[in-house]
């Protein structure tokens, strides 16, 4: 880790034992959180920035419905789509969405169970992150069956036809995971709102905000009863999210790993699979973190901390994801099979091969920079980063999909691959409903748990000796 | 069965967690049961002071668990064997390895569905009306930074006059009665 600077002087954001930034900025009251998270949601006055910024992701939105109808009225044909390559960018996108979801996971219930209590104040919108992100991830596989009004044939139900699903396809586990996560994700994320519901509606001014917040409040009152049985509740949840989430994406990885295609078939598919996940996850995390602290001032909840924190964790899984890059090699080598060492070469030096060399520089060469601290605490930097290492992951999956996909064994039946138009309309659309939906999130729901930032406070720690202490007001 | 109409309780309020749980922990000692603290973040000293040491969720998310994985597993077994017996290249039709990974999904599913839905059903929520609601400083404070001790009039032990004293003896902000 990084060396802790002797003198932290004066420097009222950072603690002056070990010299960290403070998780959270030192003189705030039970009071003074609650009203720092709660204003921005019961204002009456709707920022200009707001409107115009879910405007133009509302703009984007109408681009991806416009794709999807063309996509409904022609077919899969109006992608790029082909033999050999039939998996394109709706995979690809797949792929790249669920992962950026389980960063989210991840802060909420690994960290949770792990007392990391830095998290306390993002994880709400990571998990917010995570559902959006499912959102969007889980409409590619159901616009790519090609007739998606039949994509309920998925589900196992007993039909006139007496036909079944396969339960030994990964593709079907797919559709468990995934919406087992989906759903585990909406539980936890609302289940861990209730109490802050109920502050909202005990704070709002307006009749149809108390209804809104009442209703979703469900009637929570703080009873401690009711809290103990709260906490367990969610211990349990994160408990049940962990595994979920490292099972989700490594039966992700199953539909590839299962397949015999050279650069699918590897055993290494699962973990660097959810290392990548998480990887991308922080980046998204940060990506949102970063204008969202400067725009609503939020500077004090979301400290640098956090970010040095959430840049240690993206150091970390992006050397683990370098340790699947340079297994990818090495096996090809090792394993002495024309195919496999051939499937290296044309991803490095194949009519593709620019794609490799983006995924390297920007998932293994520029985050090394995150070893510096300076990277680590400064916002746009890290930003910055950030930007790269999505764009870093997406081509991951594109190299892994695509290149491997172009040339198989049997040269006769090699291909390339375009992406058209509506390949891209359809990515950019989905970036567009995800800021859409955030923007959403930000408006109408508390994006810090209150309840959760109460307990970061001292004075919310029992003292034994009763020493006074000005605790809310 | 409390009373539905009349008084439900009194109402102490306090500024700090330690005031409310050396109140709640002096009125558990001298024999109240039906009382109740309200916090806005998890106090758990407060929940062991009124002698609310263990809860059922774990439980509920058990079972919960236990017959998602049941059922999953059954039902592939069934598909699988005796609905839509399909020949993957001479693979046996009970081929359980497969089948480990929705029924591992579907633990996971029913556990934490169990867990999120039965620590509502057991705290008796929704509930959207109740009696504190109609206490005049309880809202402004429950949920943002007020500690909260209510003896219930359910209690053998609650008098209006006594019980009101003994609440004042630990200087609350406020005692005050609540109303159905």
């Amino acid at each position: 880790m990084a060396t802790i600077p002797e003198s932290p002087v004066n420097d009222p954001m950072l603690d002056p034992i070990t010299g960290e930034n403070l998780v959270i900025a030192p003189g705030h009251t039970f009071k003074s959180v609650t009203e720092e998270v709660s204003r921005i949601v019961l204002t009456g006055h709707t920022p200009l920035g707001w409107y115009f910024g879910f405007a133009l992701a509302g703009s984007i939105v109408i681009m991806l419905l416009t794709a999807i109808s063309w996509l409904f009225l022609k077919g899969v044909g109006i992608w790029g789509l082909d033999i050999p390559v039939a998996w394109g960018f709706a995979i690809i996108n797949f792929v790249w969405w669920i992962g950026i979801g389980h960063a989210g996971t991840l802060i909420s219930a690994f960290l949770l169970l792990f007392k990391q209590q830095w998290r306390n104040s993002i994880n709400r919108f990571a998990e917010a992150m995570t559902i959006f992100a499912v959102i969007c991830a889980a409409l590619f596989p159901l616009i790519h069956v090609g007739r998606p009004w039949l994509g309920y044939w998925l589900i196992p139900y007993p039909s006139t036809m007496n036909v079944w699903p396969n339960f030994r396809s990964p593709l079907l586990w797919d559709v468990f995971a995934v919406s087992t996560y989906g759903i585990i994700s909406v539980v936890f994320w609302y289940i861990g709102m209730v109490p802050d519901m109920g502050t909202m509606r005990d704070r709002c001014k307006s009749k149809v905000g108390q209804y809104f917040y009442g209703l979703l409040s469900v009637g929570w009152r703080g009873s401690v009863r009711h809290w103990m049985r709260y906490e367990s509740a969610c211990l349990l949840l994160a408990g049940l999210a962990t595994p979920l989430v490292l099972s989700v994406h490594s039966v992700i990885s199953f539909d590839f790993a299962v397949a015999i295609l050279p650069g699918w078939h590897t055993a290494i598919f699962p973990p660097y699979f959810v290392a990548g996940a998480i990887y991308s996850g922080f980046a998204m995390v940060i990506t949102l973190a970063v204008p969202i602290r400067k725009w609503y001032h939020l500077e004090d909840l979301i400290t640098l901390r956090h970010l040095d924190n959430m840049g240690k964790v993206m150091l970390a899984t992006g050397l683990i994801i370098a340790y699947g890059y340079a297994m990818d090699v090495f096996m090809a080598w090792f394993s002495a099979s024309r195919f496999e060492f051939f499937m290296i070469w044309n991803r490095m030096f194949g009519p593709i091969g620019w794609a490799y060399w983006v995924l390297i520089t920007c998932n293994i060469v520029l985050p090394q920079l995150l070893w510096l601290r300076k990277f680590r605490t400064n916002p746009t930097l890290l930003f910055l980063i950030s930007l790269v290492i999505n764009t870093g992951m997406w081509f991951e999956r594109f190299v892994i999909i695509v290149v491997s996909l172009t040339r198989d064994y049997l040269p006769s039946s090699w291909g390339t691959y375009k992406a058209t138009r509506w390949d891209y309309m359809t990515l950019g659309g989905t970036l567009g409903l995800f800021t859409a939906l955030f923007f959403l999130f930000v408006r109408f729901l508390p994006m810090i748990p209150m309840s959760e930032l109460r307990v970061l406070l001292p004075q919310s720690k029992i003292r034994r000796k009763a020493e006074p202490l000005e605790a809310g007001d | 069965m409390p009373v539905q109409e009349g008084i439900y309780g009194l109402l102490a309020e306090f500024n700090t967690p330690e005031e409310l749980v050396v109140a709640a922990k002096a009125a558990h000692d001298s024999g109240w049961r039906r009382l109740d603290c309200y916090t806005p973040y998890c106090l758990e000293e407060a929940a062991e002071a009124i002698g609310f040491h263990r809860n059922f969720v774990p439980l509920v998310c058990l079972v919960g668990g236990l017959m998602g994985l049941t059922a999953m597993f059954l039902m592939e077994t069934w598909v699988a064997v005796f609905a839509y017996p399909l020949n993957v290249a001479g693979r046996p039709l009970f081929s359980w390895p497969a089948f480990v990974v929705p029924a591992y999904e579907w633990t996971i599913l029913w556990a934490g569905l169990s867990a999120g839905f039965g620590m509502l059903a057991l705290c008796g929520l929704p509930s959207l009306y109740h009696p504190l609601f109609n206490a005049p400083n309880f809202r402004d404070g429950a949920t943002t930074d007020k500690f909260f001790l209510c003896l219930e009039a359910s209690d053998p032990k609650f008098s209006i006059l006594e019980s009101r004293a003994f609440l004042e003896n630990f200087q609350p902000t406020s005692v005050v009665e609540v109303e159905y």
